[in-house]
Parts: C-alpha cells; structure tokens; sequence
C-alpha cells in the first residue's frame, strides 16, 4: 500500500492512470448502484464541495471558520428566493449565487479578517448563528421563517429536466471535478503559494510582501462562492430550504471533513466527506449510537493521524525535480 | 418601572448562569488555550445528574433535610459526577492530542462534545425532561406589582458566594499565583517549581464543576432539560468569556452578568425573537472594537 502511495506520489503517468481510473469509476457508479445509493453519492458529492470551499479557508490559509453554513445556507436562499419570486432557471442561479454569496462574505469578514486563531474561530461560530437566525425571524417576509421557502424548480438543460438521482449525481460531480481541477491548479499559483505562506507563517509572509489581507479576504470569498455554488444545488435537490438545514452542526461537519482528511489536501478532502458522509449510512444498523461512535471516531482520528487521514504532502526539493523530471 | 427592575432581575439571574459556565471556559481558556468545545455539554450532563439523582432521592432526603438541603446535596452529586467526568476527558481526550497542535485539539473538543450529547440523549431520551414540581421550591415575595421568586434571591446570593469564593481563590491566594503564573507562561512557572499538572487538574475540576451548578439551576429556573442545551447556553457563555477578556476570572463573571442583563433587557424591550441574534452581534462588535474584552484578556496572544 505505501510502495503504491509513494508511486502515485513520484512517478507523474502512475498518477495520471489513478486518476483516470477514478474518474471512470465516477461516470461508471450510478449505472451499478441502486438509485437510494446513488442518492447517497449526491451528497457525497454535495460534501465534497463544501469540503473543497472550506478546504480553501481553512485548509489553504489556516483560517479556522465554524460558520461555513452561514454561506452554504446563503447560496441557497439566494438560489430559492430569486427562482420563486422571479422564475430565474436554477442552472442561471449557480453563477448569480456564488457571486452574492462572495459578496456576502466579503461584507461580513472584512471587519474581522485581521482576528487571528481561536477569535476568528468564535466570530465565525456567531456569524453561522446570526444568518440562521435571521433566516428562522424572516426579516421582510423575504425568508418564509422556520417554514423556509419551497416550491423551487428543478434545474433544466435545454428539454432535459434534472430530475432522477443519477442525473442530479453527474450534475454534482461534474461540478466537483472541475473545482477539485481547478484548485489543483491554484494550489500551484502564486495565489496558492502565497496563501499557504500565510498559513505557515503570517509575519514572514508580510515581510516579504504578501498582501495578507488581501489574501485571506480572496480566500475567504472563493470559499464562500464555492459554498454558493452548494447552496444552489441544494436547493435545486430539495425543492425546499428551511434554516434547520443550516445549523451549527453542519458548520462542524464541513470543518471536520477539512481536518480529517488533511489540511490543505484536495484528495484528502474526497476522503474526509466520504467517511463523514458514509459513516451514518455504514452504521445505520446502530442507529442512535453512531453520534456516539463518531465522537469516539474524531478523538481517535485525532490522536492516531493529527495531520488528517491523507495529508498534503510539502513540496520539497527532490519532489520538484521529480516533478521537471516528468516534464522532459 | 416594575417591568425594568423585573427584566433586571431576570438577567442578573440568567447572568450569573453565564458566568458559572464563563468561568470553566475562561479557566481552561487559560490554562491550555483551547476552547472547551464540551464545556457546555459538561453542563447539560449535570443539570440530568441532579435530575435523576432527585427523582431518586428527593423525596427521602427532603424529608431529612428539608427541600433547600436536597437541592443542596443534589449540587454537589452534579458538580462531583461533572468534575469525574471533566477530568476523565481530559485524562482521556485532550492530553494526548495536545502536543500534535491546537487544530487536532480543537476537532477533539468538538468530538467529545457530540459524544457527551448523544450519551445524555441515549440515557435520557431525546424529548424534554421536566423537574417536576416536588423539587422546585414555588414561593415570592410581593412588593407592589414587583413579584420576585425566592428561587431567584436564593440563586443570586450563591451566585455571588460562589464566585466572590472562587475570586478569592484565584487572586488571592498561593495557589491562585500558581494558576496565573502557568496561564502566563507555562514553561517558566514550571521552572519556578510549579506543577502545571496540579492546575490542570484544578481547571478541570472547578470549571465543570461550576458549569453543573449552573445546570441544576438552569433546570430548577426553568423547570425544563433537554440534551441539546449545553451547545446554545455554552456558545453564549463563550461570548461572555470574550466580553470580560478571555482568561480574565474577574472579566467572565463581569461578562456574565452584564450578557444576561442585555439579553434580558433587549428581549423585554425590543424583541425576544432577536435576542440572540444581538448576543453574537455583540460579540462581533467587542472584537472588532476592543478584541481585548472590557477588562483586558490575560493571556499572551494577541488578537
């Protein structure tokens, strides 16, 4: 298993035939899986997503937010109240969601991105807090109160309407992979070094020139976007969005999705949701006791693998010349 | 005039909760720098012990002792059961994560909250649990149209001995110093001869401790547990800690009371439905204008 792990890591055509096999698995699932399992890959897929914008908060830039459905809940409304009140197609949504979403985010943290560690932590918790609450008070009559909002369309291609478990699989999928691509190749940007620079050390990073702010209000609001884009799916998934969908506990879900499966590591983060995801459904015969055993999981994960279950791997000199090596 | 000194009261007592709980938060705040995400677990846990332990044994031991004195005893079984279980959990959950860094820390915090969440449910049912009336002691006194429970009165003054106690304990005595010194610098208070072990143990015996005080008098003020209630009642005591100064013994109880009595005054005059929505912004607004808290934080890092 390690000789494997260490190919895939070295040797760049190994990586590229994993990949490819994984992603032929991907296409190939819904049509062996029963229809309530390919169910269960939609919010795999749906976790996957809010792992990955998270994954770019608080895994690339090390800044720990516990409000992250605050965002996911405001993609969401976004996408229900303009589909509702003004009959805007829900495929149009994704792009207008994530950009409010961003915006969202960027109005919100800005007065508190300068919090460092545990406070940043806490604000983030109160932030999560306020926009359900809002969400259940329904200010304006905009958000329907604890009922939420429903009768939210199904998204349509063309004639195609998105409407059985396998289509909604590939719609999320494909957006999945493609973000899991694209922050792949952010990672090796001067946007992805300059985030990871922070993380490590936030003075030095300043010293040298890095616009830390800056920095983290883009992570910030490329996270929230990302959640945007979940939100929106959501949404189109369960016609329905009401703010008990949103509670603190996702917020956990996603940021233990984030640290089990390594800070930082988009793979590691496809790991992450799945045992978060699959770990209700495995243990559902122990029905009111998987809570319990998931506490049990988080410490022991925690004490045996602190650095997460597949950790992002430091680029070092010899994996950089490996990596020109595989170019020539 | 009648509804303010009502809305007063009821914050002072409301208050007083958060600081108790404040106070376990604060103290391991800064002791280990870690937010005791289980915290507020630990105090649902203990508003369940002395329910149970009272539908045992309240009937014989008011009989011997009389209603004030099951309550009492009722106390202290919580607050021994909650410190045991305290002191387990770090025993078992926090110190051989620690060294491996904060984050590991923090996610292990989380995890022990949701356990100790689903064990109340699991032992107690997940609906609703009632003190029932036998145990609450009901009388008032009127003055005018001002109507004030004794349960009130009874929970303010231990509120004060309590923590004018716990005050004394941490400024003014040896042992106090020792517990300062190590929240200041960890690695030079042990070279002074200080066992940190020892302050750790106390931080998690009081801080627990307090925190099933508080949840008897939470059941006993509102007749009414349920499992989930730690998480809400521990958030905002976190708030409390910030707002005092995070680490600050004097500042969580300050903070305590004056969170209650906003809480109280905002949900009687303005809206009950917002009122925690001004709890967190309050707490957004303390951070970013003196992210020190009122009485300064008295730890080292900066925010």
């Amino acid at each position: 298993m390690r000789g494997i792990i260490a190919g895939l890591r070295n040797d760049p055509r190994a990586r590229r035939i994993a990949v490819g096999i994984a992603l032929a698995l991907v296409v190939a699932y819904p049509f062996f899986a029963s229809a309530y399992w390919v169910d269960v890959a939609f919010y795999l897929g749906l976790y996957t997503l809010l792992g990955l914008s998270l994954n770019v908060i608080l895994g690339e830039v090390g800044l720990f937010n516990l409000g992250h459905a605050a965002f996911w809940a405001f993609g969401a409304y976004t996408t229900a109240i303009l589909n509702t009140r003004f009959d805007i197609p829900i495929l149009a949504l994704i792009p207008i969601s994530a950009l409010a979403t961003a915006g969202f985010a960027w109005l919100v943290t800005s007065p508190i991105i300068h919090l460092r560690g545990d406070y940043l932590c806490i604000v983030t918790i109160a932030l999560g807090e306020i926009v359900r609450l809002a969400l259940n008070n329904d200010p304006g009559g905009i958000t329907g109160g604890p009922n939420g909002i429903f009768g939210i369309d199904r998204p349509r291609i063309g004639g195609l309407v998105i409407n059985t478990p396998t289509e909604f699989y590939f719609l999320v999928w494909i957006i999945v992979v493609l973000c899991a691509w694209a922050l792949l190749r952010l990672q090796n940007s001067r946007i992805g070094r300059a985030w990871n620079y922070i993380r490590e050390d936030e003075l030095a990073a300043e010293c040298m020139g890095v616009d830390v702010r800056a920095f983290k209000l883009l992570a910030f609001t490329l996270g929230a976007a990302l959640a945007g884009v979940a939100g929106n799916l959501y949404a189109a998934k369960m016609m329905v969005v009401s703010p008990e969908s949103f509670t603190f506990m996702e917020s956990c879900l996603v940021f233990m999705i984030v640290l089990l499966g390594g800070m930082g590591s988009v793979p590691g983060t496809l790991l992450g949701a799945l045992v978060v995801s699959l770990f209700p459904e495995l243990f559902r015969p122990l029905a009111s006791y998987r809570m319990l055993i998931f506490g049990i999981a988080l410490v022991a994960v925690m004490y045996f693998k602190p650095a997460g279950m597949w950790p992002r791997r430091r680029a070092t000199f010899r994996s950089v010349i490996g990596r020109e090596a595989g170019k020539a | 005039m009648v509804t303010f000194v009502q809305q007063f009261l009821n914050g002072l007592t409301i208050g007083s909760f958060y600081a108790f709980i404040a106070l376990g938060y604060s103290l391991v705040y800064a002791i280990m720098k870690l937010i005791n995400f289980a915290h507020g677990d630990l105090f649902a846990l203990g508003s369940y012990v002395a329910y149970s332990f009272l539908v045992w044994a309240s009937a014989a031991l008011t009989a011997a002792l009389g209603l004030w004195g099951a309550l009492a005893v009722a106390m202290v079984v919580a607050g021994v059961s909650v410190a045991i279980a305290g002191l387990l959990m770090e025993r078992v959950a926090y110190r051989p994560i620690y060294p491996a860094g904060r984050l590991p820390a923090v996610v292990s915090a989380l995890g022990v909250s949701i356990f100790i969440e689903n064990f109340i449910m699991l032992v107690w049912g997940p609906r609703y649990q009632a003190y029932r009336s036998e145990f609450v002691p009901v009388g008032y006194f009127q003055i005018g149209e001002l109507r004030i429970s004794i349960l009130q009165v009874v929970i303010l003054i231990s509120a004060v001995i309590l923590l004018g106690f716990l005050y004394w304990l941490i400024e003014k005595t040896t042992f106090g110093a020792a517990v300062r010194a190590t929240a200041q610098d960890r690695a030079t208070a042990a070279l002074m001869g200080i066992d940190f072990r020892k302050v750790i143990r106390f931080v998690f015996t009081v801080g627990p401790a307090l925190g099933a005080i508080a949840g008897v008098m939470v059941g006993l003020y509102y007749r009414q547990i349920s499992f989930s209630m730690g998480w809400i009642y521990g958030l905002k005591a976190f708030v409390a800690t910030i707002l005092g100064g995070i680490g600050n013994i004097p500042g969580a109880m300050v903070g305590g009371i004056l969170l209650g009595l906003l809480e109280a005054m905002f949900a009687g005059y303005v809206s009950a439905a917002w009122k925690d929505v001004i709890v967190f912004a309050v707490l957004m607004l303390i951070l970013i204008f003196r992210p020190t808290g009122l009485l300064g934080e008295k730890v080292a890092e900066k925010v």
